[in-house]
């Protein structure tokens, strides 16, 4: 009964966690997407003949605003849905060694 | 697997069956996964979209003609000014291994990302008829296959620092962000930008195709018809991410090799 109670506090820690994964990467692209978008429109009203070659900049930073967002929420949908919560390890092991 | 088997599977085991490489263990003890053991199905995967590009382009050069192309030709055409035009842009050094090195990034880690869009269980359910139980038909999502081609990268860095700058490489090296005076400084960080760049590379391309399979994993455990909606956006989207992935990988390669030719 202790071991699930440890087992229990555990998947709760890991549940924070991946909320703190998935909220800040999207609340931290989300910033740097509205930077970027705002600041390509004020590029395209200033000079409208720059606008393809903006177009293809911003998607440049855009796939590197994208990136490290990207990592951490496959990190987060990992430790979520994955059998093996790896945080989780240390505990079974202890666990299985007093079963047996 | 066979379909019963994926019937009793739990969605945490049926994801965790497709996150498993099919590895082979060459180290003298049999059961570890060490320096030793390779993942096959990264290698064969990437070494067969290798052999295609080299052979698709290898035909097309056979075969130009100056007169109408044809559309095979002109789509290879597009590629290679497109991929000249971003080197022309930003390199201003002489090497030519530039230009051929930038194409054959982008267009081995676009079909690599490409294979992405493969159903999740298409290559894993046929090869399991011949007995195969665990195959990842997606090369880039292996953080093995993107660190070995950003420290071959790393490794084209170092030479071309060392052999275009030659003496003046130490200059740099002590003098470069802070000034003469703060050398202590200069040389650490120095060392971080270099060692930071194989790193942020390769885990950028790690990390969107990780990301982009587990989401297509999460949806092919829907209920089969609620899988076209959510499938068919997400592949949209993901057109759009490994394609901008590719490009970046590409673009970042010919920046960092330009700095490394640029003499201060």
């Amino acid at each position: 009964m202790e071991i699930a109670s440890i087992i229990g506090q555990v998947q709760g820690y890991t549940a924070v966690a991946v909320g703190l994964l998935l909220g800040l990467s999207s609340l931290g692209t989300a910033i740097g997407f509205g930077v970027l978008g705002g600041k390509f429109l004020e590029g395209v009203a200033r000079q409208p003949e720059l606008s393809p070659m903006l177009m293809v900049r911003m998607f440049i930073v855009a796939g590197l605003v994208d990136a490290f967002a990207v990592i951490s929420i496959a990190m987060g949908l990992f430790l979520l849905f994955a059998s093996k919560n790896p945080l989780a390890n240390a505990v079974l092991a202890a666990a299985q060694q007093q079963v047996s | 697997m066979s379909s019963e088997k994926v019937a009793s599977m739990t969605s945490g085991e049926y994801i965790q069956h497709h996150l498993d490489h099919l590895t082979m263990d060459f180290t003298p003890h049999v059961g570890g996964n060490g320096f030793w053991s390779f993942n096959i199905d990264t290698l064969i995967v990437s070494f067969v979209i290798g052999l295609f590009i080299a052979c698709l382009l290898r035909y097309i050069a056979a075969r130009m003609t100056s007169g109408v192309p044809g559309k095979l030709q002109n789509c290879v055409e597009m590629v290679i000014d497109f991929v000249q035009g971003t080197v022309n842009e930003s390199y201003h050094g002489k090497s030519r291994l530039i230009a051929p090195l930038a194409l054959v990034v982008f267009l081995w880690i676009f079909l690599m990302n490409a294979m992405d869009l493969l159903p999740v269980d298409l290559l894993p359910r046929i090869l399991s008829v011949f007995g195969v139980h665990h195959f990842k038909n997606v090369p880039t999502a292996d953080p093995n296959a993107t660190f070995a081609m950003s420290i071959s990268i790393f490794v084209l860095i170092i030479f071309y620092n060392v052999t275009v700058k030659g003496f003046s490489l130490g200059k740099e090296m002590l003098t470069k962000p802070f000034g003469p005076y703060l050398f202590f400084l200069n040389v650490p960080f120095r060392i971080i930008e270099e060692v930071a760049k194989p790193f942020t590379l390769a885990l950028r391309l790690f990390g969107n195709m990780f990301a982009g399979e587990l989401i297509f994993i999460l949806i092919a455990l829907m209920p089969w018809w609620l899988q076209w909606l959510p499938g068919g956006i997400w592949a949209i989207f993901h057109i759009l991410i490994i394609t901008i992935q590719a490009f970046i990988f590409m673009m970042l390669t010919i920046v960092y090799l330009s700095m490394a030719h640029d003499t201060h």
